[in-house]
């Protein structure tokens, strides 16, 4: 697992309910809809990182041998944070629309470094009168601080053989 | 001045370049980036005639090896054979027409077309039993029923290029004073270069043309790429400007460089502080062997210096932060497809190909804190071109009298359009 020593601690970590991950993976994606970016970000412990492997990568790709679309640590994620909110990050000025579902909630393990998560997702992208549909699913490593669930490692799959024609990946999928 | 004017009624392929050497002034008419006419021209003209970038050879390691990849519009095999000879075959089968491969790639001894099963060694030889009476009985004597093999198949320091004309020249006497700058790549690491995992497989909808000059344009960097150097400043630590002395290199037969120091750091092999202590020991041996290999002049050039090249008509290859190679090709006027791959140095530690990566990634790619915006400029011009016929002209004249050029000029890009004008506007 990829997943750093972010908030880990020796006992493993307790699943929640089900829909405790839906209600939380639900409010995820009204921030990305919303572009509330500052408040997304607030949802990763420190020390957590992000990952988008290429179209079509298996689940156990890995960012130091293969070459990503989006492998952020911590601090990087932070950039990308900060470059969302600016007018000069002008792929995504002014903002796309962005709309997101999510399903197939599953909570598919628990280890030390926080509860595994996995989800479907399809993302619709409008810009410029060009939709782009973007599908796939995310596996997240969760863990639950002071009653809040919080994000050791998001890792977005894209289940698409290219990004043809989306072109880019300039939002958080 | 020669040239078209905007309102006269344009005979097809009348110039659409002017290039006034005495005012300074070089122009690009914007009919070249949206016309129909002129993309089938240049597929005649260039893509049919130019050599086109196939792939590396570390791509197709071993003997059998294969991958399959669209060049220039078309599906090809590129592949060894049992004893290790390269080769380029059409991915079309001689009986009518299905891709004989259809994974991007893998080890083979021979290809299978799945529609009526024929099948084919990996040296293109038609390789099926037929029932006697199906066929005649010199059948394929004159070998068509074999793979169709590319016109001509060469490498030059592990990159290999197809051209799909019989009558090329050379792709030694084609790359030209390009080969200068493909040694300088494949010489970073003492066993080689090899591509690191994915393609990104992405698409631009703009004119493939605008995809090589955006590539070289030292120009654009500071007003598009803020957001990039907002973040490298704080990741370096400091200021995080381009350095102001900087080369531009006429390779000859439309290729250009542009060269020069940068603030990122480079994993062969120029450390900056924000990698800590640990990677200054290796960087420095990096440093070292490459001194002992080729002499502390070049490694100097090679270590600390940077360059953007386009390789005519449409391979970049972009050795800066990280290396990547980028090739594009158009679907249509305002549509081209990319691919983008990452080079690293062979036998590299893990830990350095994990920089490399992330150096890769801090900037390039659909996902990198440039690449997007890149592409967001490009698609903007393209829909800018809707209004030609009222405003005709690109402007490509920055910095055309001055002695000795640099980065932030325009001239690497008159390189690609005088050779291109050239190609496209030959009697021929
Ligand atoms: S098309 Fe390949 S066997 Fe018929
Ligand atoms: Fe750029």
């Amino acid at each position: 697992m990829n997943a750093p020593a972010a908030g880990a601690s020796a006992a493993i970590e307790k699943p929640l309910s089900r829909a405790d991950y839906e209600d939380f993976l639900y409010n995820e994606a009204a921030l990305l809809d919303e572009w509330r970016m500052d408040e997304w970000f607030a949802l990763f412990l420190e020390g957590a990182i992000y990952e988008v492997p290429c179209a079509g990568a298996p689940d156990n790709a890995d960012s130091s041998e293969d070459l990503f679309y989006i492998s952020d640590n911590y601090f990087r994620l932070g950039h990308r944070v900060a470059r969302m909110n600016k007018e000069s990050h002008h792929s995504e000025f002014p903002h796309s629309s962005v709309t997101r579902m999510i399903g197939n909630v599953r909570v598919l393990g628990a280890d030390q470094s926080g509860v595994s998560v996995g989800c479907t997702f399809v993302t619709h992208r409008s810009k410029n009168d060009v939709l782009s549909v973007y599908c796939g699913h995310h596996r997240y490593v969760l863990r639950a601080v002071e009653g809040r669930i919080r994000i050791v490692s998001k890792r977005t799959f894209l289940d698409l053989n290219s990004l043809r024609p989306q072109g880019r990946v300039s939002i958080i999928v | 001045m020669q040239g078209l004017h905007a309102s006269e009624s344009p005979t097809r392929f009348a110039p659409m370049i002017l290039d006034d050497r005495d005012k300074g002034i070089f122009r690009v008419a914007r009919t070249a980036f949206i016309d129909e006419d002129v993309l089938l021209r240049e597929r005649d003209r260039i893509f049919n005639r130019c050599w086109l970038y196939l792939g590396h050879e570390s791509e197709i390691a071993e003997p059998n090896d294969f991958i399959t990849r669209n060049v220039g519009g078309k599906e090809l095999i590129f592949n060894r054979d049992r004893k290790g000879e390269p080769h380029a075959f059409f991915n079309t089968c001689p009986h009518r027409g299905a891709l004989v491969e259809r994974r991007p790639k893998g080890n083979a001894i021979s290809f299978k077309c799945f529609y009526h099963g024929w099948a084919f060694n990996n040296n293109g030889a038609f390789a099926t039993r037929m029932s006697p009476g199906d066929y005649p009985e010199d059948f394929n004597s004159d070998g068509c029923a074999n793979l169709t093999r590319v016109a001509k198949l060469q490498g030059y320091r592990g990159f290999y290029f197809v051209n799909f004309d019989p009558g090329a020249m050379s792709l030694d006497d084609y790359l030209a004073d390009a080969k200068g700058i493909l040694d300088i790549v494949a010489d970073h690491g003492p066993r080689g270069m090899e591509i690191v995992g994915s393609e990104q497989k992405y698409s631009i909808r703009a004119n493939w043309k605008l995809l090589v000059e955006n590539s070289i344009d030292g120009y654009h960097a500071v007003d598009t790429h803020a957001t990039y150097f907002d973040y490298l400043s704080e990741a370096i630590g400091g200021p995080a400007a381009l350095s102001k002395r900087s080369f531009v290199w006429n390779l000859s037969g439309g290729h250009s460089s542009i060269e020069g120091e940068a603030p990122w750091g480079r994993p062969v092999a120029r450390w900056i502080p924000a990698w800590g202590e640990a990677a200054k020991a290796e960087v420095d041996d990096i440093r070292a062997e490459l001194e002992s290999r080729v002499g502390a002049e070049r490694a100097d050039r090679i270590a600390r210096m940077g360059r953007n090249t386009a390789i005519f008509p449409n391979l970049i290859i972009n050795d800066i932060m990280a290396i990547t190679i980028r090739t594009f090709y158009p679907l249509e006027p305002n549509l081209m497809n990319v691919s983008a791959w990452a080079l690293g140095v062979k036998g590299e530690s893990r830990g350095f190909r994990k920089r490399r990566l992330d150096n890769f990634l801090e900037f390039l790619g659909p996902g990198g804190f440039a690449t997007p915006d890149d592409l967001e400029a490009l698609e903007a011009a393209q829909r800018g071109y809707a209004a030609h016929r009222e405003a005709a002209w690109n402007d490509i004249s920055r910095g055309m009298k001055r002695e000795r050029f640099v980065s932030t000029d325009e001239e690497q890009m008159r390189c690609f359009w005088r050779e291109w004008s050239r190609r496209m506007e030959d009697a021929q």
